[in-house]
């Protein structure tokens, strides 16, 4: 054990143990369900493909959702001055707050596998896409969650903390969008192809789990949990 | 065991702290006291390395506060200003989660949290969700969190600020009783405070000190100047004559008159009691004396004093 540790079972209890965890999850599984049921039986297929391309934006108010919290709260209660206090490193406590977060969001991701024994059940779909979607929305999820994070580390105030983790992560998903990029001078047309957060997402989604797409989303969420980082040292600077 | 030496640390235009050094020795309870503004949470904050001074340095048990700064918060225990806290954690839940980020686990946290509560008296509480705790046992939660893992050094800010009476008493008691064994450094603006719980006394103004001893050398400071309030009953001009022949009066400052009765503030530098003398001052000259009345120059007066020096 160690005090990453200590703030990670901190963090995942204070998830567990506020009643606004569950109104999260409870809320993300009616409509994820209501939404895939509502065309399932229509469309006739047996595939995830619905839940997997709704997914990116219902994750887009999810992960802001779980984060928002983290930091604007401890600034605004002062805690964060007995943490920063603890002998613990900056970077320890903002891998235990993103760490917790993430399993709080693997877990409720868990529950919808619901969605893909009921396909099972009533068809024979192609597992590639499924699993894929699943590794592709843990990634996705992660990045959201350390985009999240970031923001609230800005700020004391959690809703701005929300709205501002909303902005950036929808930035970063429709900019790899066809209709964004036609828009584009076509000299950063390849860069922000390769940065938008959803067409890495549908790639793995497809069941081609390739390194790159797995690798452009660790670089996503090491690149935010370092800007949280320095957000937090800021205070240091002289 | 605390050694500081010419930090400053501004916010932006404003100077919070200005060029302070002092040191502080092992065992030392030392008070920083001053009002609101003077620098005394800025400085804590240095001290625990929650930021970093501008210039200068500081070191606790040779450990710089800068480069070694783990290491020097493994030493301290800490109480912020408002001592803030989870408040939708239970009581016990939030010593643990203490004890874990001082690296205490197993059968030693729980060691360490049984000491604590029973340290700080907050066995009847230990069921408790913080929030539903008084503002007293807030407290002393704060500062059972700070000694969860018996530092060697308690550093704490404004511990009595916000309580009443009875638990400013309880409070102090238990700094006083900590302090047998610990360094500690508490900052307060208010002076009872400070006299009763420290050997020490730093007098902050504007993020300077503005003047250090003990609690008893600064009142012997103040003391060595007297005032004295006299009511005498006289002809004007004659007893002030007379008592501007007086060697042992300093000064003196007419108050008020009623029905021939003068009253005169009278200002001496002298260590022993005067009274005695104007006494005789009076019967010699066949005066009558309606009051004699001393007040010596407290601690909360030579507070006044070094802090508004500047300001007049």
């Amino acid at each position: 054990m160690s005090t990453t540790g200590t703030i990670f079972r901190r963090e995942l209890n204070g998830y567990f143990s506020s009643p606004v965890a569950y109104i999260v999850i409870l809320a993300f599984l009616g409509v994820t369900h209501w939404l895939f049921f509502r065309t399932f039986f229509l469309a006739n297929q047996s595939s995830l493909r619905p839940f997997f391309s709704l997914l990116p934006w219902i994750f887009l108010f999810l992960g802001p959702a779980l984060t928002m919290r983290a930091w604007a709260e401890e600034k605004k209660l002062g805690t964060l001055e007995v943490l920063m206090t603890f002998p613990v490193r900056e970077r320890e406590a903002v891998l235990a707050k993103f760490l917790a977060a993430f399993t709080f969001l693997v877990i409720t991701l868990g529950l919808t596998l619901s969605l893909p024994l009921t396909v099972m059940a009533v068809g024979s779909p192609d597992p590639g896409p499924m699993w894929g979607g699943y590794l592709g929305a843990c990634l996705l999820g992660g990045a959201y969650l350390a985009i999240g994070l970031f923001a609230s580390s800005l700020t004391e105030n959690q809703i701005v903390a929300f709205i501002l983790a909303i902005t950036v992560c929808f930035v970063l998903l429709v900019i790899g969008e066809d209709i964004v990029l036609f828009s584009l001078p076509a000299a950063l047309v390849p860069l922000c192809a390769w940065l938008g957060l959803g067409a890495h997402f549908e790639s793995i989604g497809r069941g081609v789990i390739d390194s790159r797409d797995i690798l452009y989303y660790l670089s996503v969420i090491v690149f935010f949990l370092f800007l949280n980082q320095l957000a937090l040292e800021s205070r240091k600077w002289r | 065991m605390i050694d500081v030496t010419h930090i400053s640390k501004s916010y932006g235009s404003t100077c919070a702290v200005q060029d302070i050094s002092f040191r502080v020795a092992r065992g030392e309870v030392v008070g920083f006291l001053g009002p609101n503004g003077a620098g005394k949470s800025t400085t804590i904050r240095m001290l625990t390395c929650f930021i970093p001074a501008d210039t200068g340095s500081a070191s606790i048990d040779g450990y710089d506060v800068h480069t070694d700064s783990i290491e020097v918060r493994r030493r301290i225990g800490y109480l912020p200003e408002n001592n803030p806290l989870y408040m939708d954690m239970g009581v016990l839940e939030y010593l643990r989660f203490c004890a874990g980020m001082r690296t205490l686990f197993s059968q030693q946290r729980a060691r360490s949290v049984r000491r604590v509560v029973e340290l700080c008296g907050l066995g009847p509480m230990s069921a408790k969700t913080i929030g539903e705790l008084s503002k007293g046992f807030r407290q002393r939660l704060g500062l059972a969190q700070a000694l969860i893992h018996d530092p060697p050094i308690l550093i704490l800010d404004e511990p009595t600020i916000g309580l009443d009476p009875h638990q400013i008493i309880g409070m102090r008691t238990l700094i006083r009783d900590i302090g047998r064994e610990k360094t500690v450094i508490l900052s307060s603006h208010i002076l009872p405070e400070v006299a009763a719980t420290c050997n020490r006394v730093l007098i902050m103004s504007k993020g300077r000190i503005a003047g250090s001893g003990t609690p008893a050398e600064l009142s012997a400071m103040a003391r060595s100047g007297q005032e004295i309030l006299a009511g005498i009953r006289g002809e004007r001009e004659r007893i002030e004559a007379v008592l501007g022949g007086l060697p042992f009066i300093v000064a003196f400052t007419h108050l008020t008159e009623t029905d021939g009765l003068h009253r005169y503030s009278l200002r001496s530098e002298s260590a022993e009691d005067v009274r005695e003398r104007i006494f005789k001052a009076a019967v010699d000259n066949g005066w009558s004396l309606a009051e004699l009345q001393r007040t010596t120059i407290n601690l909360e007066e030579v507070f006044l004093d070094l802090t508004t020096r500047e300001a007049i």
